[in-house]
Protein backbone atom coordinates (compact mmCIF):
# COMPACT_ATOMS: atom_id res chain seq x y z
CA UNK A 1 0.00 0.00 0.00
CA UNK A 2 1.51 3.43 -1.07
CA UNK A 3 2.16 6.37 1.71
CA UNK A 4 -1.03 7.88 -0.30
CA UNK A 5 -3.34 5.52 0.39
CA UNK A 6 -2.50 5.28 3.39
CA UNK A 7 -3.01 8.78 3.94
CA UNK A 8 -6.89 9.00 2.17
CA UNK A 9 -7.36 6.32 3.86
CA UNK A 10 -6.87 8.41 7.32
CA UNK A 11 -9.06 10.88 5.97
CA UNK A 12 -11.79 9.30 4.98
CA UNK A 13 -11.95 7.61 8.75
CA UNK A 14 -11.39 10.77 10.06
CA UNK A 15 -13.83 12.98 7.61
CA UNK A 16 -15.79 15.04 9.68
CA UNK A 17 -18.78 14.07 7.47
CA UNK A 18 -19.04 10.51 7.26
CA UNK A 19 -21.74 9.25 4.31
CA UNK A 20 -22.68 5.98 5.22
CA UNK A 21 -23.40 4.39 8.82
CA UNK A 22 -20.50 1.80 8.66
CA UNK A 23 -17.89 4.85 8.07
CA UNK A 24 -19.38 6.88 11.37
CA UNK A 25 -19.08 3.75 13.11
CA UNK A 26 -15.18 3.28 11.71
CA UNK A 27 -14.39 6.33 12.11
CA UNK A 28 -15.46 6.74 15.42
CA UNK A 29 -13.26 3.04 16.37
CA UNK A 30 -10.79 4.69 15.13
CA UNK A 31 -10.08 7.86 16.92
CA UNK A 32 -10.58 5.41 20.10
CA UNK A 33 -7.82 3.30 18.81
CA UNK A 34 -5.29 6.53 18.25
CA UNK A 35 -5.97 7.40 21.38
CA UNK A 36 -5.63 3.60 22.74
CA UNK A 37 -2.19 3.26 20.86
CA UNK A 38 -0.57 6.33 21.87
CA UNK A 39 -0.30 4.33 25.52
CA UNK A 40 2.59 2.22 24.81
CA UNK A 41 2.22 0.69 28.34
CA UNK A 42 -1.48 0.02 26.94
CA UNK A 43 -0.25 -2.12 23.77
CA UNK A 44 2.16 -3.87 25.71
CA UNK A 45 -0.57 -4.86 27.89
CA UNK A 46 -2.40 -5.68 24.79
CA UNK A 47 0.33 -7.61 23.47
CA UNK A 48 0.35 -9.87 26.67
CA UNK A 49 -3.40 -10.62 26.13
CA UNK A 50 -2.89 -11.62 22.61
CA UNK A 51 -0.16 -13.53 23.47
CA UNK A 52 -2.42 -15.25 26.01
CA UNK A 53 -5.05 -15.93 23.43
CA UNK A 54 -2.33 -17.25 20.77
CA UNK A 55 -0.94 -19.45 23.88
CA UNK A 56 -4.67 -21.01 24.15
CA UNK A 57 -5.84 -20.97 21.21
CA UNK A 58 -2.63 -23.60 19.36
CA UNK A 59 -1.64 -25.51 22.96
CA UNK A 60 -1.58 -28.36 21.33
CA UNK A 61 1.00 -27.40 19.16
CA UNK A 62 3.27 -24.99 21.45
CA UNK A 63 3.34 -27.79 24.37
CA UNK A 64 6.18 -30.75 23.71
CA UNK A 65 4.39 -32.98 26.34
CA UNK A 66 1.34 -33.77 27.91
CA UNK A 67 0.00 -31.62 30.59
CA UNK A 68 -1.56 -34.59 32.57
CA UNK A 69 0.79 -37.45 31.93
CA UNK A 70 4.34 -37.22 33.38
CA UNK A 71 6.94 -39.87 33.37
CA UNK A 72 7.20 -40.96 36.64
CA UNK A 73 10.52 -42.97 36.41
CA UNK A 74 12.57 -40.23 34.81
CA UNK A 75 11.50 -36.82 35.20
CA UNK A 76 10.21 -36.19 38.59
CA UNK A 77 11.31 -32.35 39.48
CA UNK A 78 14.03 -31.87 37.23
CA UNK A 79 15.42 -28.72 37.07
CA UNK A 80 14.92 -26.67 34.21
CA UNK A 81 16.99 -27.30 30.91
CA UNK A 82 16.49 -27.50 27.35
CA UNK A 83 14.38 -30.76 26.94
CA UNK A 84 12.21 -28.82 30.09
CA UNK A 85 12.06 -25.36 29.57
CA UNK A 86 10.44 -24.76 33.08
CA UNK A 87 11.90 -28.54 34.51
CA UNK A 88 9.32 -31.02 35.53
CA UNK A 89 7.02 -31.09 39.04
CA UNK A 90 6.71 -33.57 41.43
CA UNK A 91 4.56 -36.32 38.70
CA UNK A 92 7.41 -36.03 36.17
CA UNK A 93 4.86 -33.87 34.11
CA UNK A 94 6.37 -30.60 31.61
CA UNK A 95 5.90 -27.68 33.70
CA UNK A 96 5.76 -25.46 30.42
CA UNK A 97 3.24 -27.59 28.75
CA UNK A 98 0.96 -27.48 31.92
CA UNK A 99 1.58 -23.18 31.64
CA UNK A 100 0.24 -23.33 28.35
CA UNK A 101 -2.64 -25.49 28.73
CA UNK A 102 -3.32 -24.12 31.70
CA UNK A 103 -3.74 -21.18 29.44
CA UNK A 104 -6.68 -22.09 27.88
CA UNK A 105 -8.23 -22.52 32.02
CA UNK A 106 -7.25 -19.01 33.26
CA UNK A 107 -9.02 -17.61 30.06
CA UNK A 108 -12.06 -20.18 30.79
CA UNK A 109 -12.15 -18.54 34.34
CA UNK A 110 -11.69 -15.22 32.85
CA UNK A 111 -14.32 -14.94 29.93
CA UNK A 112 -17.15 -17.09 31.53
CA UNK A 113 -16.46 -14.36 35.16
CA UNK A 114 -16.94 -11.75 32.59
CA UNK A 115 -19.62 -12.76 30.63
CA UNK A 116 -21.33 -13.74 33.81
CA UNK A 117 -20.83 -10.95 36.01
CA UNK A 118 -20.81 -8.13 34.09
CA UNK A 119 -24.59 -8.37 32.33
CA UNK A 120 -26.19 -8.51 36.12
CA UNK A 121 -24.11 -5.60 37.39
CA UNK A 122 -25.46 -3.71 34.18
CA UNK A 123 -28.73 -4.93 34.27
CA UNK A 124 -29.45 -4.28 37.87
CA UNK A 125 -27.73 -1.24 38.33
CA UNK A 126 -29.33 0.73 35.45
CA UNK A 127 -32.72 -0.95 36.06
CA UNK A 128 -32.23 0.56 40.01
CA UNK A 129 -31.05 3.92 39.21
CA UNK A 130 -33.43 4.57 36.22
CA UNK A 131 -36.59 3.23 38.03
CA UNK A 132 -35.59 4.64 41.49
CA UNK A 133 -37.78 4.39 44.31
CA UNK A 134 -38.67 1.03 45.57
CA UNK A 135 -36.70 -0.86 42.99
CA UNK A 136 -33.51 1.04 43.48
CA UNK A 137 -33.77 0.70 47.10
CA UNK A 138 -34.00 -2.88 46.93
CA UNK A 139 -31.76 -3.54 44.37
CA UNK A 140 -29.05 -1.17 45.59
CA UNK A 141 -29.34 -3.17 49.33
CA UNK A 142 -29.15 -6.62 48.07
CA UNK A 143 -26.35 -5.28 46.16
CA UNK A 144 -25.22 -3.75 49.72
CA UNK A 145 -25.25 -7.23 51.52
CA UNK A 146 -22.81 -8.94 48.67
CA UNK A 147 -20.85 -5.83 48.98
CA UNK A 148 -20.17 -6.51 52.83
CA UNK A 149 -18.93 -9.90 51.83
CA UNK A 150 -14.98 -10.41 51.86
CA UNK A 151 -15.08 -11.41 48.33
CA UNK A 152 -12.71 -14.72 48.89
CA UNK A 153 -14.25 -15.98 52.28
CA UNK A 154 -17.97 -15.67 50.27
CA UNK A 155 -16.77 -17.76 47.35
CA UNK A 156 -15.37 -20.41 49.50
CA UNK A 157 -18.53 -20.58 51.03
CA UNK A 158 -20.19 -20.66 47.47
CA UNK A 159 -17.52 -23.64 46.39
CA UNK A 160 -17.93 -25.63 49.25
CA UNK A 161 -21.74 -25.56 49.04
CA UNK A 162 -21.94 -26.58 45.47
CA UNK A 163 -18.68 -28.50 45.36
CA UNK A 164 -15.22 -28.01 44.46
CA UNK A 165 -14.59 -27.82 40.97
CA UNK A 166 -13.44 -25.11 38.09
CA UNK A 167 -17.16 -24.68 36.61
CA UNK A 168 -18.70 -24.01 40.58
CA UNK A 169 -15.32 -21.91 41.44
CA UNK A 170 -16.27 -19.16 37.89
CA UNK A 171 -19.83 -19.32 39.24
CA UNK A 172 -18.69 -18.14 43.03
CA UNK A 173 -16.10 -15.60 41.36
CA UNK A 174 -19.24 -14.75 39.05
CA UNK A 175 -21.54 -14.16 41.66
CA UNK A 176 -19.40 -12.65 44.31
CA UNK A 177 -18.04 -9.78 41.29
CA UNK A 178 -21.18 -8.48 40.45
CA UNK A 179 -21.74 -5.87 42.96
CA UNK A 180 -19.46 -2.99 41.86
CA UNK A 181 -20.74 -3.17 38.37
CA UNK A 182 -23.67 -2.49 39.56
CA UNK A 183 -23.09 0.42 41.53
CA UNK A 184 -21.17 1.63 38.41
CA UNK A 185 -23.88 1.37 36.31
CA UNK A 186 -26.30 2.90 38.45
CA UNK A 187 -23.79 5.89 38.82
CA UNK A 188 -23.73 6.47 35.59
CA UNK A 189 -27.31 6.06 35.05
CA UNK A 190 -28.07 8.34 37.72
CA UNK A 191 -25.73 11.37 35.91
CA UNK A 192 -27.54 10.53 32.70
CA UNK A 193 -31.77 9.86 33.88
CA UNK A 194 -32.03 13.66 33.75
CA UNK A 195 -30.55 14.89 30.85
CA UNK A 196 -32.84 16.22 27.95
CA UNK A 197 -31.76 13.41 25.97
CA UNK A 198 -33.55 11.20 27.74
CA UNK A 199 -36.13 13.23 28.20
CA UNK A 200 -36.15 13.60 24.36
CA UNK A 201 -36.69 9.78 24.06
CA UNK A 202 -39.21 10.16 26.76
CA UNK A 203 -41.24 12.55 24.58
CA UNK A 204 -40.95 10.06 21.73
CA UNK A 205 -42.76 7.56 23.51
CA UNK A 206 -40.52 5.23 24.20
CA UNK A 207 -40.50 2.68 27.00
CA UNK A 208 -38.42 2.44 29.85
CA UNK A 209 -36.89 -1.24 29.01
CA UNK A 210 -35.99 0.69 25.48
CA UNK A 211 -34.70 3.80 26.81
CA UNK A 212 -32.65 1.53 29.42
CA UNK A 213 -31.68 -0.89 27.25
CA UNK A 214 -31.09 1.39 24.46
CA UNK A 215 -30.24 4.82 25.42
CA UNK A 216 -28.32 4.19 28.84
CA UNK A 217 -26.91 1.08 29.01
CA UNK A 218 -24.51 2.21 25.92
CA UNK A 219 -23.28 4.99 27.82
CA UNK A 220 -22.38 2.80 31.00
CA UNK A 221 -20.59 0.18 28.53
CA UNK A 222 -17.76 1.66 28.44
CA UNK A 223 -17.21 2.19 32.20
CA UNK A 224 -17.60 -0.81 33.43
CA UNK A 225 -15.53 -2.35 30.03
CA UNK A 226 -12.71 -1.00 31.68
CA UNK A 227 -13.73 -1.85 35.51
CA UNK A 228 -14.15 -5.66 34.41
CA UNK A 229 -10.45 -5.50 32.43
CA UNK A 230 -9.51 -4.31 35.69
CA UNK A 231 -10.80 -6.58 37.72
CA UNK A 232 -9.49 -9.56 35.07
CA UNK A 233 -6.39 -9.42 37.21
CA UNK A 234 -8.50 -9.60 40.41
CA UNK A 235 -10.80 -12.89 38.86
CA UNK A 236 -7.41 -14.60 37.88
CA UNK A 237 -5.83 -14.29 41.69
CA UNK A 238 -8.99 -15.57 42.91
CA UNK A 239 -9.29 -18.47 40.93
CA UNK A 240 -5.56 -19.24 41.80
CA UNK A 241 -6.31 -18.50 45.25
CA UNK A 242 -9.90 -20.72 45.27
CA UNK A 243 -7.56 -23.50 43.25
CA UNK A 244 -4.51 -22.91 45.69
CA UNK A 245 -6.78 -23.84 48.63
CA UNK A 246 -8.00 -26.88 46.47
CA UNK A 247 -11.38 -25.95 46.36
CA UNK A 248 -10.87 -24.59 42.19
CA UNK A 249 -9.51 -27.01 39.49
CA UNK A 250 -9.31 -30.41 40.63
CA UNK A 251 -5.85 -32.74 39.67
CA UNK A 252 -4.83 -32.94 36.96
CA UNK A 253 -5.95 -29.93 35.50
CA UNK A 254 -3.05 -27.61 34.74
CA UNK A 255 -4.70 -24.83 36.40
CA UNK A 256 -2.27 -22.13 37.47
CA UNK A 257 -3.43 -21.87 40.86
CA UNK A 258 -4.03 -25.33 41.56
CA UNK A 259 -0.02 -25.54 40.24
CA UNK A 260 1.58 -23.43 42.85
CA UNK A 261 -0.58 -25.53 45.21
CA UNK A 262 1.26 -28.62 44.40
CA UNK A 263 4.55 -26.53 43.83
CA UNK A 264 4.54 -25.21 47.56
CA UNK A 265 5.67 -28.36 49.06
CA UNK A 266 8.82 -28.67 47.12
CA UNK A 267 9.32 -24.74 47.57
CA UNK A 268 12.74 -24.28 48.85
CA UNK A 269 14.73 -26.87 47.09
CA UNK A 270 12.37 -27.14 43.67
CA UNK A 271 12.05 -23.34 43.20
CA UNK A 272 10.98 -23.76 39.65
CA UNK A 273 7.51 -25.82 40.37
CA UNK A 274 5.66 -22.96 42.09
CA UNK A 275 7.36 -20.24 40.54
CA UNK A 276 6.51 -20.64 36.60
CA UNK A 277 2.93 -20.24 37.54
CA UNK A 278 3.41 -17.87 39.46
CA UNK A 279 5.14 -16.13 36.95
CA UNK A 280 2.46 -16.74 34.53
CA UNK A 281 -0.24 -15.53 36.66
CA UNK A 282 2.17 -12.42 37.20
CA UNK A 283 2.51 -11.51 33.62
CA UNK A 284 -1.27 -12.10 32.62
CA UNK A 285 -2.69 -10.00 35.10
CA UNK A 286 -0.17 -6.90 34.22
CA UNK A 287 -1.50 -7.25 30.87
CA UNK A 288 -4.79 -7.32 31.96
CA UNK A 289 -4.41 -4.17 34.36
CA UNK A 290 -2.54 -2.40 31.89
CA UNK A 291 -4.92 -3.25 29.08
CA UNK A 292 -7.96 -1.68 31.31
CA UNK A 293 -5.78 1.14 31.83
CA UNK A 294 -5.45 1.83 28.46
CA UNK A 295 -8.87 1.40 27.41
CA UNK A 296 -9.58 3.68 30.71
CA UNK A 297 -8.00 6.49 28.55
CA UNK A 298 -9.41 5.26 25.26
CA UNK A 299 -12.94 5.11 26.14
CA UNK A 300 -14.13 7.30 29.05
CA UNK A 301 -16.24 9.06 28.13
CA UNK A 302 -15.82 12.01 30.09
CA UNK A 303 -11.95 12.56 28.75
CA UNK A 304 -12.35 14.48 25.61
CA UNK A 305 -16.04 15.04 23.41
CA UNK A 306 -16.64 11.44 22.29
CA UNK B 1 -61.73 27.36 15.93
CA UNK B 2 -61.17 25.11 19.16
CA UNK B 3 -58.15 25.10 21.35
CA UNK B 4 -55.17 23.18 20.34
CA UNK B 5 -54.17 23.34 24.11
CA UNK B 6 -56.83 24.28 27.03
CA UNK B 7 -55.03 24.27 30.19
CA UNK B 8 -57.56 24.51 33.46
CA UNK B 9 -56.25 25.59 36.80
CA UNK B 10 -52.63 23.71 36.71
CA UNK B 11 -51.13 22.92 39.73
CA UNK B 12 -47.68 21.38 39.65
CA UNK B 13 -46.12 20.54 42.97
CA UNK B 14 -42.41 19.45 43.72
CA UNK B 15 -42.18 17.40 46.89
CA UNK B 16 -43.83 20.40 48.49
CA UNK B 17 -42.71 23.18 46.68
CA UNK B 18 -45.81 24.42 44.57
CA UNK B 19 -44.24 25.52 40.93
CA UNK B 20 -47.31 26.15 39.25
CA UNK B 21 -50.50 27.68 41.21
CA UNK B 22 -53.45 27.03 39.22
CA UNK B 23 -52.70 28.86 35.96
CA UNK B 24 -54.93 28.80 32.88
CA UNK B 25 -54.65 29.35 29.29
CA UNK B 26 -55.69 28.40 25.67
CA UNK B 27 -53.82 28.29 22.78
CA UNK B 28 -55.90 28.33 19.30
CA UNK B 29 -54.72 26.33 17.04
CA UNK B 30 -52.63 27.01 14.55
CA UNK B 31 -51.60 30.08 16.61
CA UNK B 32 -48.00 30.71 18.28
CA UNK B 33 -48.49 31.45 21.68
CA UNK B 34 -45.56 33.24 24.23
CA UNK B 35 -45.14 32.52 27.48
CA UNK B 36 -43.17 35.08 29.41
CA UNK B 37 -41.32 36.14 33.05
CA UNK B 38 -38.26 35.94 34.95
CA UNK B 39 -36.06 32.57 35.67
CA UNK B 40 -38.30 30.19 38.28
CA UNK B 41 -41.73 31.85 36.76
CA UNK B 42 -42.79 28.41 35.90
CA UNK B 43 -43.06 28.53 32.61
CA UNK B 44 -41.37 26.21 31.60
CA UNK B 45 -42.38 23.55 34.20
CA UNK B 46 -46.05 24.42 32.17
CA UNK B 47 -44.61 23.00 29.15
CA UNK B 48 -42.99 19.74 31.38
CA UNK B 49 -46.88 19.06 32.87
CA UNK B 50 -48.03 19.31 29.32
CA UNK B 51 -45.82 16.67 28.28
CA UNK B 52 -46.34 14.78 31.47
CA UNK B 53 -42.42 15.35 32.42
CA UNK B 54 -43.94 17.27 35.37
CA UNK B 55 -45.99 16.02 38.60
CA UNK B 56 -49.28 17.47 37.81
CA UNK B 57 -51.21 18.10 40.83
CA UNK B 58 -54.41 19.13 39.90
CA UNK B 59 -56.22 20.76 36.81
CA UNK B 60 -56.96 19.60 33.59
CA UNK B 61 -54.80 19.32 30.23
CA UNK B 62 -56.79 19.12 26.97
CA UNK B 63 -55.08 18.67 23.79
CA UNK B 64 -57.23 18.94 20.63
CA UNK B 65 -60.59 18.44 22.25
CA UNK B 66 -59.12 15.12 24.25
CA UNK B 67 -58.60 15.92 27.99
CA UNK B 68 -55.06 13.83 28.99
CA UNK B 69 -55.48 11.47 32.01
CA UNK B 70 -52.06 10.88 34.08
CA UNK B 71 -49.72 9.07 31.54
CA UNK B 72 -49.92 9.90 28.19
CA UNK B 73 -50.18 7.62 25.44
CA UNK B 74 -48.22 6.84 21.66
CA UNK B 75 -50.78 8.84 20.10
CA UNK B 76 -50.26 11.76 22.41
CA UNK B 77 -46.36 12.33 21.07
CA UNK B 78 -47.81 11.95 17.65
CA UNK B 79 -49.23 14.88 18.26
CA UNK B 80 -47.45 17.18 20.74
CA UNK B 81 -43.28 17.41 20.39
CA UNK B 82 -40.95 19.56 22.43
CA UNK B 83 -37.64 21.26 21.17
CA UNK B 84 -35.62 21.63 24.74
CA UNK B 85 -33.32 24.28 25.87
CA UNK B 86 -29.92 23.34 25.70
CA UNK B 87 -28.76 21.93 22.10
CA UNK B 88 -26.15 20.42 23.60
CA UNK B 89 -28.12 18.37 26.21
CA UNK B 90 -31.13 17.52 24.14
CA UNK B 91 -28.41 15.22 21.72
CA UNK B 92 -27.51 11.64 22.68
CA UNK B 93 -23.85 11.88 23.01
CA UNK B 94 -23.01 8.27 21.22
CA UNK B 95 -25.68 8.41 18.46
CA UNK B 96 -25.50 9.51 15.01
CA UNK B 97 -28.23 11.89 13.46
CA UNK B 98 -29.38 9.20 11.23
CA UNK B 99 -29.91 7.04 14.80
CA UNK B 100 -31.04 10.02 16.69
CA UNK B 101 -33.65 10.65 13.69
CA UNK B 102 -34.31 6.77 13.53
CA UNK B 103 -35.19 6.72 17.14
CA UNK B 104 -38.63 8.05 17.16
CA UNK B 105 -40.09 6.20 13.71
CA UNK B 106 -38.73 2.87 15.19
CA UNK B 107 -40.73 3.46 18.38
CA UNK B 108 -43.77 4.78 16.46
CA UNK B 109 -43.36 1.48 14.13
CA UNK B 110 -43.20 3.95 10.80
CA UNK B 111 -41.80 2.18 7.87
CA UNK B 112 -41.06 4.84 5.34
CA UNK B 113 -38.13 6.11 7.45
CA UNK B 114 -35.59 6.65 4.94
CA UNK B 115 -37.62 9.10 3.09
CA UNK B 116 -38.50 11.05 6.36
CA UNK B 117 -35.57 11.34 7.38
CA UNK B 118 -33.97 12.33 4.35
CA UNK B 119 -36.75 15.07 4.19
CA UNK B 120 -36.25 15.98 7.80
CA UNK B 121 -32.68 16.99 7.33
CA UNK B 122 -33.60 18.55 4.31
CA UNK B 123 -36.74 20.70 5.74
CA UNK B 124 -34.14 22.06 8.31
CA UNK B 125 -31.54 23.13 6.18
CA UNK B 126 -29.12 20.14 7.00
CA UNK B 127 -28.22 17.83 3.79
CA UNK B 128 -27.39 14.48 3.76
CA UNK B 129 -24.14 15.48 4.76
CA UNK B 130 -24.83 15.62 8.39
CA UNK B 131 -26.63 12.69 8.38
CA UNK B 132 -24.11 10.54 9.46
CA UNK B 133 -22.41 12.66 12.08
CA UNK B 134 -22.24 13.02 15.92
CA UNK B 135 -23.51 15.45 17.87
CA UNK B 136 -20.39 16.40 19.08
CA UNK B 137 -19.52 17.31 15.33
CA UNK B 138 -21.91 19.83 15.18
CA UNK B 139 -21.90 23.38 15.67
CA UNK B 140 -24.53 24.67 18.21
CA UNK B 141 -27.11 25.93 15.60
CA UNK B 142 -26.53 22.34 13.52
CA UNK B 143 -28.02 20.67 16.81
CA UNK B 144 -30.57 22.52 17.22
CA UNK B 145 -31.76 22.03 13.58
CA UNK B 146 -31.44 18.55 14.12
CA UNK B 147 -33.45 18.71 17.56
CA UNK B 148 -36.37 20.61 15.63
CA UNK B 149 -36.33 17.52 12.74
CA UNK B 150 -36.54 15.49 15.43
CA UNK B 151 -39.24 17.06 17.02
CA UNK B 152 -40.61 17.24 13.63
CA UNK B 153 -40.77 13.89 12.19
CA UNK B 154 -43.49 12.38 14.07
CA UNK B 155 -45.66 15.37 12.15
CA UNK B 156 -46.87 16.66 15.30
CA UNK B 157 -49.68 19.55 14.96
CA UNK B 158 -48.18 21.14 18.03
CA UNK B 159 -44.82 21.98 19.22
CA UNK B 160 -43.63 22.91 22.61
CA UNK B 161 -40.45 25.11 22.22
CA UNK B 162 -38.96 25.68 25.63
CA UNK B 163 -36.49 29.05 25.22
CA UNK B 164 -35.16 27.08 22.22
CA UNK B 165 -32.81 30.04 20.78
CA UNK B 166 -31.03 31.37 24.49
CA UNK B 167 -28.49 28.99 23.93
CA UNK B 168 -27.20 30.40 20.53
CA UNK B 169 -25.29 33.20 20.04
CA UNK B 170 -27.38 36.27 17.95
CA UNK B 171 -26.81 35.45 13.83
CA UNK B 172 -27.63 31.78 14.73
CA UNK B 173 -30.49 33.02 17.20
CA UNK B 174 -31.91 34.96 13.76
CA UNK B 175 -31.27 31.89 11.74
CA UNK B 176 -33.43 29.05 14.16
CA UNK B 177 -36.05 31.60 14.77
CA UNK B 178 -36.68 32.15 10.97
CA UNK B 179 -36.84 27.96 10.09
CA UNK B 180 -39.36 28.18 13.34
CA UNK B 181 -41.30 29.91 11.46
CA UNK B 182 -41.05 28.42 8.28
CA UNK B 183 -41.80 25.29 9.66
CA UNK B 184 -45.01 26.61 11.60
CA UNK B 185 -45.87 28.31 8.29
CA UNK B 186 -45.92 25.13 5.94
CA UNK B 187 -46.70 22.47 8.44
CA UNK B 188 -49.58 24.89 10.12
CA UNK B 189 -48.21 23.72 13.12
CA UNK B 190 -49.40 25.05 16.96
CA UNK B 191 -46.17 26.71 19.06
CA UNK B 192 -46.41 27.41 22.85
CA UNK B 193 -42.84 29.30 23.13
CA UNK B 194 -41.08 30.11 26.17
CA UNK B 195 -38.40 32.40 26.84
CA UNK B 196 -37.31 35.06 28.86
CA UNK B 197 -36.93 37.35 25.25
CA UNK B 198 -39.70 39.30 24.99
CA UNK B 199 -38.31 40.66 21.40
CA UNK B 200 -37.83 37.17 20.61
CA UNK B 201 -41.85 36.71 22.15
CA UNK B 202 -42.89 39.62 20.30
CA UNK B 203 -41.28 38.50 16.92
CA UNK B 204 -42.86 35.42 16.64
CA UNK B 205 -46.11 35.35 18.52
CA UNK B 206 -49.34 36.95 18.08
CA UNK B 207 -50.67 36.28 21.75
CA UNK B 208 -48.85 35.48 25.18
CA UNK B 209 -48.96 35.49 28.86
CA UNK B 210 -46.49 37.05 31.24
CA UNK B 211 -46.04 34.69 34.35
CA UNK B 212 -44.34 35.17 37.89
CA UNK B 213 -43.57 32.78 40.80
CA UNK B 214 -45.77 30.36 39.26
CA UNK B 215 -48.82 32.37 38.76
CA UNK B 216 -50.05 34.17 35.36
CA UNK B 217 -49.76 37.97 35.76
CA UNK B 218 -51.77 38.93 32.71
CA UNK B 219 -52.51 37.78 28.67
CA UNK B 220 -51.29 40.34 26.20
CA UNK B 221 -51.42 40.46 22.23
CA UNK B 222 -47.88 41.15 20.96
CA UNK B 223 -49.07 44.17 19.74
CA UNK B 224 -49.90 45.55 23.00
CA UNK B 225 -46.93 44.41 24.49
CA UNK B 226 -45.04 46.38 21.55
CA UNK B 227 -46.71 49.76 21.96
CA UNK B 228 -46.53 49.38 25.62
CA UNK B 229 -50.13 49.34 26.74
CA UNK B 230 -49.61 46.86 29.65
CA UNK B 231 -51.98 46.80 32.94
CA UNK B 232 -49.54 44.84 35.39
CA UNK B 233 -46.92 47.01 36.91
CA UNK B 234 -44.75 43.83 36.96
CA UNK B 235 -45.00 43.58 33.06
CA UNK B 236 -43.84 47.00 32.95
CA UNK B 237 -40.53 45.92 34.92
CA UNK B 238 -40.04 42.79 32.58
CA UNK B 239 -40.05 45.58 29.89
CA UNK B 240 -38.02 48.32 31.05
CA UNK B 241 -35.25 45.35 32.08
CA UNK B 242 -35.64 44.38 28.51
CA UNK B 243 -34.72 47.62 27.28
CA UNK B 244 -31.21 47.24 28.57
CA UNK B 245 -29.22 49.07 30.25
CA UNK B 246 -29.47 52.58 30.23
CA UNK B 247 -26.46 55.14 30.20
CA UNK B 248 -27.49 58.04 32.91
Amino acid sequence: MSAETIQSRREWLLSDRPASRLQARLGRAYVSWRRFSANRLALVGMLIIIALLVVAAFADVLAPYSPTVGDLKNARLLAPSAAHWFGTDDLGRDIYSRIVYGARWTLYVVILVAIIAAPIGLLVGTVAGYAGGWTDTILMRVTDIFLAFPKLVLALAFVAALGPGIENAVLAIAITSWPPYARIARAETLTVRNSDYIKAVQLMGASPFRIVLRHIMPLCISSLIIRVTLDMAGIILTAAGLGFLGLGAQPPLPEWGAMIASGRRFILDQWWVAAAPGAAILIVSLGFNLLGDGLRDALDPRSGDQ
Amino acid sequence: MTAAIAIQGLEVVFDRFRALKGVSLEVREGESYGLVGESGSGKSTLLKAITGLAPVASGTVTVNGKPLGKTRDKAFYREVQMVFQDPYGSLHPRQTVDRLLQEPLAIHGIADGEKRIERALDEVGLGKGFRFRYAHQLSGGQRQRVAIARALILEPSILLLDEPTSALDASVQAEVLNLLEEVRRRRKLTFLMVSHDLAIITHMCERLMVMQNGEAVETLTASQLIGHRVSEDYTRNLLRASEGFVRA
